[in-house]
């Protein structure tokens, strides 16, 4: 079978005014999306209808109205044959602790429909791409979290399929494994070529990991988006400058200087302490960088901290400025 | 010599590890058929404990042996003695051992199933190819094989040892067959009903029990109530009465329509007419098992 989903710039997701109502809830309420390949990052609260997206992605949960195609299959008649293209990782634990993780993918492929020596010989190459080596032959019931899921992620991927759906990989792992984990899920798609998509309730995250990202809440899409557009828009810059002789309020002296070039500043909130003395703007890109790096030396003052704040899923709920776009932005 | 040096540092290199990159798969998908075929056989291997711990091979393979002996003693016994048949006949054999049956089904049933709900591994399951169907045919096809493995084999030793001692072919093929039925019959049932218990609880140890629980005692309280019946005359309660038990059904049933001695007490057991009511009542409950598994799973989804 031809990449196709890798090669040429093609939709791998596509849905149209889904739906997915229950007696009391409305999971997805008329979501139109389309995703291309590469990484894409699902982000949304708990509740989101981040699940119920991918169930119904994988043939598995018929939608109550509206349409959904994968890797150009409708979801409604073709799921099996997405199954059989597509990986899933879920969000919870999945792994029986008395098998080892060699037994247990090697199960997984064949139920992937690999025969048995293809699937043992997928099985050692996925386990050594997601970083298990000699420790996939013990019992998965010793494993450390980040062991997991990196099990998770290789039965997953065992069968080589076209598009990955991964649910929260990152949930549950130390700084250190986190990192690993986006780094990995990162090189799933440059290195192995299979698209992904992944959910996190954490923006700051995947803007790092994603080449688009979708914004859902309460079964809406919010926002649709490359990561770039993204990062240009919303990057917030935390600066923070000592004072000087000449500048006994540094801050506000670097404040005024940045309002006469016509660039907004804001306050750093909370009863934190540092607080007052941190600014908060809103980066253009690359411009706004040098902006604030001559105002500040120009002032004399000491640049003492200048860096990105991660943002969280809620400040894109919040901002008004995306609410506008909400309307008018299409993935593409 | 310039030539020959790159011959020479291959050797080297081989104890070198090469990161070969990813390698796509382009080899064939074999589909549904495959994987339910793939995990039927899982279970059943599991069933048996292979390709598991040692610690759950024990189980198993010492009910199998217990399943075997007395019939190998049997064998033993009849051609000491130069009988000229078997000392039990074939569909009677697993009526007797029928304890040893229920604590195989009810160890084997929840490790067939509740694994799969206590660690979550269904939604891995239903995110490839193979549908709910597939899975509870799987499930159900490994159990009810393993049952019959472990309940046809001792007739195997008893055919294979009526025909060494020279017993009368004819007679001993008919009763074989069968007796085979009757087993087939039987593992279906308890498969479907081991299943179905096993499948609500994700918890093994509720499993085992409830399972044991809903085979003896059925087969306790119907036979208390078939031999009180029988004291106070009313013989003619006793078949319907075996209805309600698993193991009393497929004794009745072997009685009445498998050419097999009545193992109910008093009378002659039930007639073809009320072995037709059995037969009916013993297909209805495995497809009923079916049916309650195929909507317990479609519950379970992702």
């Amino acid at each position: 079978m031809v990449r196709v989903t890798t090669f040429y710039d093609v939709t791998v997701i596509a849905t149209e005014s889904l739906s997915k109502r229950f007696p009391r809830v409305t999971a997805l309420d008329r979501l139109s999306v389309d995703i291309g390949p590469g990484v894409t990052g699902l982000v949304g609260a708990n509740g989101a209808g981040k699940s119920t997206l991918i169930k119904i992605l994988l043939g598995l949960s018929p939608a109550t109205e509206g349409r959904a195609e994968v890797l150009g299959l409708d979801v409604a008649t073709k799921g099996a044959a997405i199954r059989e293209r597509v990986g899933y990782m879920p969000e919870h634990d999945c792994l029986p602790p008395d098998v080892s993780a060699t037994e247990f993918v090697v199960h997984m492929a064949r139920m992937s429909g690999l025969p048995p020596a293809a699937a043992r010989e997928r099985t050692a190459d996925t386990l050594r791409h997601v970083g298990l080596y000699e420790e996939r032959y013990r019992p998965i019931g010793g494993y450390s979290t980040g062991m997991k899921q990196r099990v998770k992620l290789a039965q997953a991927l065992v069968h080589d399929p076209q598009l990955v759906f991964l649910d929260e990989p990152t949930n549950g792992l130390d700084p250190v494994g986190r990192d690993d984990m986006l780094g990995l899920i990162r090189r799933i798609h440059t290195d192995f070529g299979i698209s992904v998509l992944v959910t996190s309730h954490l923006l700051g995250e995947l803007e790092r990991t994603c080449d688009h990202v979708v914004v859902v809440d309460g079964g809406k899409l919010l926002r649709s988006s490359s990561t770039t557009d993204f990062t240009q828009s919303t990057t917030t810059l935390a600066i923070e400058v000592s004072d000087s002789d000449e500048h006994p309020d540094g801050t506000r002296a670097v404040r005024d200087a940045l309002h006469a070039r016509g660039v907004e500043t804001d306050n750093e909130g909370g009863g934190l302490p540092g607080a007052g003395h941190i600014l908060l703007l809103t980066a253009q890109g690359e411009d706004t960088y040098d902006l604030v790096r001559d105002v500040v030396a120009d002032l004399g003052l000491g640049l003492v901290r200048m860096e990105q704040r991660r943002h969280h899923i809620s400040e894109v709920f919040t901002s008004a400025d995306e609410q506008r776009k909400e309307a008018t932005v299409h993935g593409g | 010599m310039a030539v020959e040096q790159p011959l020479a540092t291959p050797a080297g290199d081989q104890s070198r590890i090469h990161d070969i990159g990813y390698r796509g798969y382009d080899g064939p998908r074999l589909g549904r058929a495959y994987a339910r075929l793939s995990l039927y056989s899982q279970t059943l291997r599991g069933s048996y404990g292979l390709g598991r711990s040692v610690k759950s091979k024990v189980l198993p393979m010492l009910l199998f042996a217990v399943m075997c002996v007395p019939a190998a003693i049997m064998v033993a016994v009849a051609v000491a003695t130069k009988a000229h048949d078997l000392p039990v006949p074939y569909t009677r054999y697993a009526i007797i051992m029928q304890a040893v049956i229920s604590l195989y089904v009810a160890s084997q049933a929840p490790q067939a199933v509740s694994r799969d709900l206590r660690f979550k591994t269904i939604p891995l399951y239903f995110s490839r190819p193979i549908e709910t169907a597939d899975y509870v045919q799987a499930k159900f096809a490994a159990l009810a094989s393993a049952m019959f493995v472990l309940t046809a084999a001792p007739l195997a030793v008893l055919y294979i040892g009526a025909l060494l001692s020279k017993m009368d072919f004819a007679h001993q093929t008919k009763g074989f067959g069968q007796g085979l039925l009757s087993v087939a019959l039987l593992s279906l049932l308890f498969a479907g009903i081991g299943l179905v218990i096993a499948s609500i609880t994700p918890r093994r140890g509720f499993g085992i029990a409830a399972v044991i629980a809903v085979l003896t005692i059925s087969y306790g309280a119907v036979s208390t109530l078939q031999a009180i019946a029988d004291s106070q005359g009313s013989t003619s309660a006793i078949p319907w009465i075996g209805l309600f038990s698993p193991v009393t059904l497929i004794g009745g049933l072997s009685t009445a329509l498998l050419g097999g001695t009545n193992t109910f007490p008093g009378g002659d057991g039930p007639s073809h007419a009320q072995g037709a009511v059995y037969l009916l009542v013993v297909l209805g409950l495995i497809a009923a098992s079916y049916g309650l598994l195929l909507r317990r799973y479609k519950k379970v989804g992702l």
